[in-house]
Parts: structure tokens; C-alpha cells; sequence
């Protein structure tokens, strides 16, 4: 199989797993307990939260381990809400999001609080400037996603966190995506909150780390015993949380390597498809995007039935289409870009991780225009396409 | 996700293609939700002899065109009429829940074909209403050197 999904998971890597087993069965204790069996998991913890906090460049009182992703947004947007109410009730954050962050906004919004979705250029950037020119006395949150899912490209993080602190409003950042690709440095670029999720660099899924700058007052989430310092209740995932430590850790060992091999390969697979295949368009930005991420969008086919054909080949794919999404509305991410409806159904996404090669990409540039010409053939959008064209 | 038999229709459609002088076109959907169905109907004496289509859209959709211009090959007029959504999406040993407007538009696709042709041959068809998604055929077929 060709795994081109590496934004969705990623495979646990051996040294990950084998950094997990012995808390699964052997060293099976309860941080909290007191006896020596419960004191090495506290200890392994510990040094899970130390070897995160070094490699976002935070101290360890600042990294809480969650469930994922999505408790962690969930976490940091609420929890800063509820906090600062009295202080204002107006939250900024973009149109092209993670649902984790939307849809929490949305939950605020029915409960009192504004939101501006600042809308997002062609590529998907949005401009320090234009935050700060959404800055109302009320505002008490801003939250802008470090990389997206979808596109890929990379906001501006350093330049609207000086934004929010020359105004003295608390950011957070959702960097799910680029936690294990984008050397991160939550001092230097002014991060009050950042969410992260284990499973997106070979870690365990399940696992997560909101990332809470000492001194900012954010209330207890999941109430219950006093882990995770009495801000984040329930037994520690300790298997989990080890995971994620180690996988952090390899992720950040010859970044710089690794992320040239892995961007020389999405520019061939870029170059590849413009070459090989008329009428698509790269979506998000060419330079700022993840080392990772390609998102194109072919013009009169639906991205569902490529990813039917691309998976008959071991091709594993993604795509904004609605017909993935459980939903009849096709991507918010692309059609924030400006693209029309029909543009962003026929968008086919890949992502690509530290094992794929040049080979595999070969091969999709040899099946993928086949298979797009097979689906254009069917296709009446093309059919009147060619039929106008014609008639010039 | 999919049944066997919808990979099956998708993977190796039947039908695929226009019929140059078709009695009835019809055309539903629109990009918005991601599925635009055109079927192409051949009619004579009250038989549908061909129907093709060409359609926009996920899986489903395409093999609900395959299975709806399988079903009414060599069906009256009256028996085509009695085509449900239900229908199609049974033969294809079923559709995923929020798959099953793909069928509703094979059904919806079939009646548009079939009214185009009752209004150019002013024909009433019992049971047949204007379609909800009817699009108005442009005059595709006044250039016919255009079409190769």
C-alpha cells in the first residue's frame, strides 16, 4: 500500500511502541499510589513532560497531557472563556479552522460570546494586520491554527502572537498539524495555549498535550482527582503519555533532514501532477505550506470517486469532497479559499510521512491522470467544458 | 462502506455516454451538493430502446446511474414510471444512509428524462409532474458537428 494520509494518522513508530509496552503490563501502576511500582510511572511522566516541554521550548509545569487534539481546543477555547467573561466576550479567531476550534466557537456563540471568523486570501493566509484590526476592548481570546489540515499552509504564528501580546490578549494556536514538522518555539513566538496531538508525528492516538503558559489562569476542564495539578482530572493514559513523549522526541531529531527529503518529494509530486495533468489547481500556498502537504482540485471530477479508484490501486488518499464528510457541504477550508462548489468536490489531498518514497510517488503520477481522465469522460461539467471550447 | 455491487457499478460502469439524438435528456443536481446526473433516453413506441448517462459525482452516484439506466432498458414508459429511489438503492444491495439522495437523484434524473420527452412530443404521462430539480435542455443538439 501507498499511505498518502499522513495528516489524517500515522503509524505508531517500533521505538514508540516499544517505549509503550512494559506500562501496559509490567510497570501497570497508578502514578498517584505511593508504593515504588506507582513512583516509576510518576517518574516516567515527569519525564514525558519534560522531554515535550524541551521540544516546544516550554517548562514542564506547562504541558498537560489530554485525550487528543480535540480535548485540548475544546479545553484552552472554553476554559479562557469562562475565565475572562467578565472581562469581555468577544473571541477572534479564521474561517478555515479545524472543527475542534469552529464548532467550540460555535458552542460559545450560543452562549453569549461573539466570535469573528476572520476570512482567509486565495491561499489561506490570514494577515497579522487583520487581527489586530479585529481587536474590540471586549476581546479576550484569539485562536489561529499554526498549519492547516487541509491545505497546509502555515499562519503567520509569531507575528499575530506579538500582535496579541502587544495588546495584552491571550493566544492560542491549534498546531496539530504542525507539532513534529515546524520547529516550535512557544516562547519566541508568543503562545500563550497550543493544542497537539500525539498520533498526527507516529505516536498513539488518543494521546494529547495542551501546552499552558505559567501564570495564565485557565480552569480545571475534566473536574475530578488532582492529576495533571488538579487542571485535568482522571488517571493518567501513562502508555500513551510515554508514547507521545518519545514520538515527540524522534520527530525533532533531524527535522532538518528529514523535511528536505519530505518536501523534495511533495515538489515532484507537485510538479508532477501540474505537468502530467490539465486543469487542477494546487490549493494553499506554494512556499508556506507544510513540508508535507499536497491539496489539488480537478476540475469536473468529484474527489470521492478518485479516491475509490486511487484505493483499487493501494493508493491511500483524502479528499474535502462532501461525500467524505458524512455531510452534503463540501469543504468550509476550500471554499474559504474562493472556490467554487464544483472546485472544491474535486479536491484530492495527500500527505505525505518520513517513509514514502520517490518510487510511490512515481507510481501515483503514472495511475492518477488515467484516473482523472476517467472520471472526466463521465463527467457532464467536462462534457459542456469541451463542448464550449469547441464551439469558440 | 460501499456494497460489493455499488464498487462493482462504480469500478465498471454500463451506460457511460451521450445519445446524439436522444427523445429525452434530463439533467438534476447541481454542484452545490456535489451530483449532477444527465440522462439520455431512447424512446420508441412507447419502449425505452438506450438510456446513457453522464454524471458529476462521488461512488454512489455513479453507480446509481449504471443500475438506473440498467433498470429501464427495455422498459414501457408505464414501467419506468414505477422506478423508485428505494428501487435503484436495493439493487444495489443497498446505499450508506447519507449516500441515499445519489438514488433519489437517479429517480429524479429518470422522470426529468422522461418529461423533456412528454414536452417535446406533447405527451401527458400519467403520474409524471415537472421534476423539482429540472434543468431546461439548451439547444444542444442545433450544432450537431460540434458534438464530435
Amino acid at each position: 500500500m501507498i499511505y498518502l494520509d499522513h495528516a489524517a494518522t500515522t503509524p505508531v513508530k517500533p521505538e514508540v511502541l516499544e517505549a509503550m509496552l512494559p506500562y501496559f503490563t509490567k510497570e501497570y501502576g497508578n502514578p498517584s499510589s505511593v508504593y515504588r511500582l506507582a513512583q516509576r510511572n510518576k517518574k516516567a511522566l515527569d519525564d514525558a513532560r519534560a522531554t515535550v516541554a524541551k521540544n516546544l521550548g516550554a517548562q514542564p509545569n506547562e504541558i498537560f497531557f489530554t485525550s487528543g487534539g480535540t480535548e485540548s481546543d475544546n479545553w484552552a477555547i472554553k476554559g479562557m472563556a469562562e475565565a475572562l467573561r467578565e472581562k469581555g466576550n468577544h473571541i477572534i479567531t479564521t474561517n478555515i479552522e479545524h472543527h475542534a476550534v469552529l464548532h467550540t466557537c460555535q458552542y460559545l456563540e450560543k452562549h453569549g460570546f461573539e466570535v469573528t471568523y476572520l476570512p482567509v486570501d486565495k491561499d489561506g493566509l490570514i494577515t497579522p494586520a487583520q487581527v489586530e484590526a479585529a481587536i474590540r476592548p471586549e476581546t479576550i481570546l484569539i485562536s489561529v491554527m499554526y498549519a492547516n489540515n487541509e491545505i497546509g499552509t502555515i499562519m503567520p504564528i509569531a507575528e499575530i502572537g506579538a500582535v496579541a501580546k502587544k495588546h495584552g490578549i491571550v493566544f492560542h494556536t491549534d498546531a496539530v498539524q504542525a507539532v513534529g514538522q515546524l520547529p516550535i518555539d512557544v516562547k519566541a513566538q508568543n503562545i500563550d495555549l497550543l493544542s497537539l496531538s500525539g498520533h498526527k508525528f507516529y505516536g498513539p492516538k488518543g494521546t494529547g498535550v495542551l501546552y499552558v503558559r505559567r501564570g495564565l489562569k485557565l480552569p480545571s476542564y475534566l473536574h475530578g482527582g488532582g492529576q495533571e495539578r488538579g487542571r485535568r482530572a482522571g488517571t493518567e493514559n501513562v502508555p500513551g503519555i510515554v508514547g507521545l513523549a518519545k514520538a515527540i522526541d524522534l520527530a525533532y531529531q533531524n527535522l532538518e533532514a528529514k523535511n528536505a527529503k519530505i518536501k523534495a518529494l511533495r515538489d515532484y509530486l507537485i510538479d508532477g501532477i501540474c505537468e502530467r495533468i490539465p486543469y487542477c489547481r494546487l490549493n494553499g500556498h506554494r512556499e508556506k505550506r507544510l513540508p508535507n502537504n499536497v491539496n489539488f482540485s480537478f476540475e469536473f471530477v468529484e474527489g470521492e470517486s478518485l479516491l475509490l479508484l486511487l484505493d483499487m490501486e493501494g493508493i491511500a488518499a483524502s479528499s474535502g469532497s462532501a461525500c467524505t464528510s458524512g455531510s452534503l457541504d463540501p469543504s468550509h477550508v476550500l471554499l474559504a479559499l474562493g472556490l467554487p462548489h464544483e472546485l472544491a468536490h474535486g479536491s484530492v489531498r495527500f500527505t505525505l510521512g518520513e517513509d514514502n518514497t520517490k518510487e510511490e510517488i512515481d507510481e501515483v503520477l503514472a495511475k492518477l491522470p488515467a484516473f482523472v481522465e476517467r472520471m472526466r469522460e463521465m463527467s457532464p461539467l467536462y462534457e459542456e467544458f469541451v463542448r464550449k471550447k469547441q464551439n469558440k | 462502506m460501499y456494497s460489493q455491487k455499488v464498487m462493482e457499478c462504480f469500478l465498471h460502469p454500463q451506460n457511460v455516454g451521450e445519445i446524439k439524438d436522444a427523445d429525452g435528456v434530463g439533467t438534476v443536481g447541481n454542484p452545490k451538493c456535489g451530483d449532477i446526473m444527465k440522462l439520455y433516453l431512447k424512446i420508441k413506441d412507447n419502449v425505452i430502446e438506450d438510456a446513457k448517462f453522464k454524471t458529476f459525482g462521488c461512488g454512489a452516484a455513479i453507480a446509481t446511474s449504471t443500475m438506473v439506466t440498467q433498470m429501464v432498458k427495455g422498459k414501457t414508459i408505464e414501467e419506468a414510471m414505477k422506478i423508485t429511489n428505494q428501487a435503484v438503492a436495493e439493487a444495489l444491495d443497498g446505499l450508506p444512509p447519507i449516500k441515499m439522495h445519489c438514488s433519489c437523484l437517479a429517480e429524479e434524473a429518470l422522470k426529468a428524462a422522461l418529461w423533456n420527452y412528454a414536452q417535446k412530443n406533447n405527451l401527458t404521462i400519467d403520474g409524471l409532474t415537472p421534476p423539482p430539480n429540472y434543468v431546461e435542455e439548451e439547444e444542444e443538439h442545433a450544432k450537431p458537428e460540434d458534438q464530435d
